[in-house]
């Protein structure tokens, strides 16, 4: 192929239509409570691991809903499982379940 | 699709466009890009419908490549348009059409600006009377040569010797519009039909027999973006826009692409032969292109000229396969030879695009 | 058109011997029908004048109403009820002209005699947005673009939710904030009850067609009333209902009629596309043409939103600057029915106060 000194940029969208979505509905079976979220990243605002790397739950949860997975695995190797989101989440999400399974959802779908 | 609603929304925005006595200003590049396209506008005014067309040699740039890539101030180019005026003026014009988009967007917003702050104005008057000596009237219509095209499409059609009609299957040739940014994203109520699904393009269509395809990514720009094409580094993002152009649209399978500004042709053209060179992607069948096609390339088609008139030989996308389905003559001997019969060399046979 | 319902019509023109005052409300909406049923029948003559054949306003249009899904009916039941049968409407009525003197309002109708009144309560309420000022998402022109008003008419006449080609939709948008909080369309103001109107709506339809995928696009959730949170958790809880904040930037038709929609998922900070069979617009409220006219002619303030403007928005929101004229409901804006039924009552305690004491704040 020829080379004319520039590229092509891949379309950088969230294409729900073309997205795996099988982890999300995975962790909906397993963990209702994963609907609840309203997104107000209190859960990142008080994370013991967030605050010392790059890791956002709030962000991580969010793109699995989209059936963005591309850096699941990496990702939830930062958590640290203290348990401090579940503490100041206003809507209940039971979060250490959901890491856990999320977790097993890697395992199980790769 | 319900077209009603579409035609509601045309409805809405109408604009005035002169019948006669235009002053037309040229574009900077569409000579090199689509030669034959600024020749056959004047050659249908003044042959075919007989307007009074003028044009002074004193006209230069607009500047507005300059001005949209940050290069050349607002002060700067509202004076230099001023002195376009004036040259009208001087000319005893009051209707100015230009050939370009950029240009007739650049007007459009330096028209506004006056409108809206009229001491601007007036220090561009003494700018350009301390410059130059000289002043001006501003313009009682401004117009793009697609508007005055659009606004004799019937004329066009009554003296048409083709229809956009496939000879071969009798159906309607699908036709994929798209508007330069610069004619009415800025000042919808300046275009014809307005911004979101502008009617200057799809009225010509319509009219000479086409069929208009509406693809999810029509309202995209063909990826020009000064910056983003004049800076090498940028250009993927050039390219980046047209693919999602031509990614989208290709499904409909067009026959070809109709344009009206200087830059959406020539991207859309020469891009789908750095797409083929780089990946192998061709649009069309068989290792076809989409071919792009100007206004007035696509009048003077419908009028019978000579495609090789129209300077349809400096396409990269060739356009062979459109004549054919419309059953335009052309005599590919022709295709390189200038008007007295010499060669005016032929281009290298791309690797993937078929070539004719 | 005089409606059956009074069984003793006064006489229109006011009888200065006679003592009873006569008020005139225009608007026969949940608005008016308040105030007229919240008026004492027996001390005043009380007429209701309404420009369309039948009143009820934009509830009798809606089927189920927020938090509760209760009937829309219920509600228009009660208050049509309330109202006392000396109570006269007038109904098919347009107003031409309204001329104060001194007192005394002279209202002209089309084409019928003129009616004099002690008292004028404006309760002509709203327009829904008009979604076709929002071209790039295509209302009017895409076939599966439909609106809030147009789903409700779906629910209320019992029909099945279908694609214009017949088909059931796998996947719905729901868009929030069509024509509120939007400068370009000069509306800066929240519609207030549109967020819940569209949780309720995905719930609704969720109910109809449990398969069906619903993606609400927001930038806030406003669900600031008693109830309206726990409608929002029901929807996430049982429903499934898929939230995602962003605005809708532009939508497209694909072939074969589905949407694709573009907005920018704010919460991952990447722009989103999808596919959608339908997608709803949740319309906001906009002050009726109507509402601004007869605004007009009584010399009665505008706020920059467009709705009329009281004496004071925390203790006289009912009356005016001009003796004798009330406003109640959603003509000063954005209100849900709670809201709207607590404010006409209201009203009629301050009209009261005003003809009988003459103090009108």
């Amino acid at each position: 192929m020829k080379n004319f000194g520039y590229t092509i940029q891949r379309d950088q969208s969230i294409d729900i239509d073309q997205n795996d979505r099988r982890i999300v509905n995975y962790l909906l079976s397993l963990e209702p409570s994963f609907n609840l979220c309203l997104g107000c990243g209190s859960c990142t605002g008080t994370c013991t691991a967030g605050h010392f790397v790059d890791f956002n739950i709030r962000r991580v949860h969010t793109l699995l809903r989209r059936g963005e997975s591309k850096q699941l695995k990496t990702e939830m190797k930062k958590c640290m499982f203290c348990g401090k989101c579940q503490l100041v989440c206003p809507r209940g999400v039971n979060l250490r379940n959901l890491i856990i399974t999320i977790q097993r959802a890697i395992e199980q779908i790769g | 699709m319900k077209i009603e609603g579409k035609r509601r929304i045309w409805k809405d925005y109408q604009k005035e466009i002169a019948e006669d006595r235009y002053f037309y200003v040229r574009s900077c590049v569409r000579q090199n890009f689509f030669p034959g396209s600024e020749r056959t506008f004047l050659r249908i005014m003044k042959d075919e419908l007989n307007k009074d067309v003028f044009e002074n040699a004193a006209h230069t740039t607009c500047s507005g490549i300059g001005y949209h890539s940050d290069i050349v101030p607002f002060e700067t180019v509202m004076t230099m348009v001023a002195r376009q005026f004036a040259l009208m003026t001087e000319s005893g014009y009051e209707n100015f059409t230009t050939s370009c988009i950029t240009s007739f967007g650049l007007y459009t917003e330096i028209l506004e600006t006056w409108q809206h702050f009229p001491d601007v104005e007036l220090r561009v008057r003494e700018h350009l009377k301390k410059a130059t000596g000289r002043e001006f009237i501003v313009p009682k219509n401004l117009s793009h040569a697609s508007d005055v095209i659009f606004k004799f499409r019937k004329e066009i059609a009554n003296k048409a010797k083709f229809k956009l009609i496939n000879k071969h299957t009798g159906k309607p040739i699908q036709v994929v519009e798209h508007i330069g940014c610069h004619y009415s994203r800025m000042f919808p109520s300046k275009g014809v039909g307005g911004a979101e699904y502008p009617y200057v393009l799809v009225g010509m269509i319509e009219d000479w027999g086409g069929e208009v395809i509406d693809y999810p990514e029509r309202r995209h720009c063909c990826g020009f973006g000064f910056r983003q094409y004049l800076v090498q580094a940028n250009r993927g993002y050039s390219l980046s826009c047209s693919k999602k152009k031509f990614d989208s649209m290709a499904p409909y399978k067009p026959d070809c692409i109709l344009t009206n500004c200087p830059g959406c042709p020539m991207f859309l053209d020469r891009w789908q032969y750095a797409l083929s060179e780089m990946e192998g992607i061709t649009y069309g069948e068989n290792g076809q292109g989409i071919p792009v096609l100007t206004y007035e390339e696509l009048a003077g088609m419908m009028l019978g000229y000579n495609p090789w008139d129209l300077g349809l030989q400096v396409h990269q996308v060739p356009v062979e396969p459109l004549l054919d389905k419309i059953g335009i003559p052309y005599n590919p001997e022709q295709k390189f030879l200038t008007l007295d019969g010499m060669s005016i060399g032929k281009p290298e046979t791309p690797t993937f695009l078929k070539f004719y | 058109m005089e409606c059956q319902l009074g069984n003793q019509k006064p006489p229109l023109f006011l009888n200065f011997t006679e003592m009873k005052k006569r008020i005139i409300i225009i608007g026969g909406g949940i608005a008016g029908m308040t105030v007229a049923g919240a008026l004492p029948s027996n001390e005043f003559d009380i007429i209701l004048i309404e420009k369309e054949i039948l009143p009820g306003g934009h509830v009798a249009k809606w089927d189920r109403l927020f938090p509760s899904r209760r009937p829309a009916k219920e509600v228009l039941d009660f208050v049509q009820k309330s109202m006392a049968k000396n109570v006269v409407i007038k109904t098919g009525s347009t107003i031409t002209t309204i001329h104060r003197d001194q007192n005394l309002f002279t209202l002209h109708l089309n084409g019928e005699e003129p009616i004099v009144g002690d008292a004028v309560v404006l309760a002509t309420g709203f327009d829904l947005f008009d979604a076709r000022k929002k071209e790039e998402y295509g209302y009017g022109i895409y076939n599966n673009v439909i609106t809030s008003e147009e789903l409700e008419q779906i629910f209320h006449e019992g029909k099945k939710l279908t694609t214009s080609e017949g088909k059931t939709p796998q996947r719905i948008g729901i868009i929030h904030c069509v024509g509120s909080r939007d400068e370009k369309v000069g509306n800066l103001y929240c519609s207030k009850v549109c967020c819940v109107t569209g949780v309720k709506q995905a719930i609704e339809i969720k109910e109809m067609l449990p398969e069906c995928e619903i993606f609400s696009f927001y930038m806030d959730l406003r669900m600031y009333d008693r109830n309206f949170e726990e409608l929002y958790y029901e929807a996430q809880q049982k429903w499934g209902i898929n939230f995602i904040r962003g605005r809708l930037s532009e939508c497209a038709e694909n072939p074969g009629h589905s949407l694709i929609i573009k907005t920018e998922d704010t919460l991952t900070g990447h722009p989103l596309k999808m596919t959608v069979d339908m997608i709803i617009l949740l319309v906001g409220f906009v002050p009726s043409p109507e509402t601004k006219r007869i605004a007009r002619m009584l010399d009665l303030q505008t706020g920059q939103d467009g709705f009329l403007l009281s004496s004071d928005e925390h203790y006289n929101d009912n009356s005016t600057s001009v003796p004798g004229v009330f406003l109640t409901g959603a003509v000063k804006g954005p209100a849900c029915i709670v809201n709207t039924i607590a404010d006409a009552r209201a009203t009629a305690l301050q009209i009261e106060r005003f003809l009988i004491t003459g103090i009108s704040e």
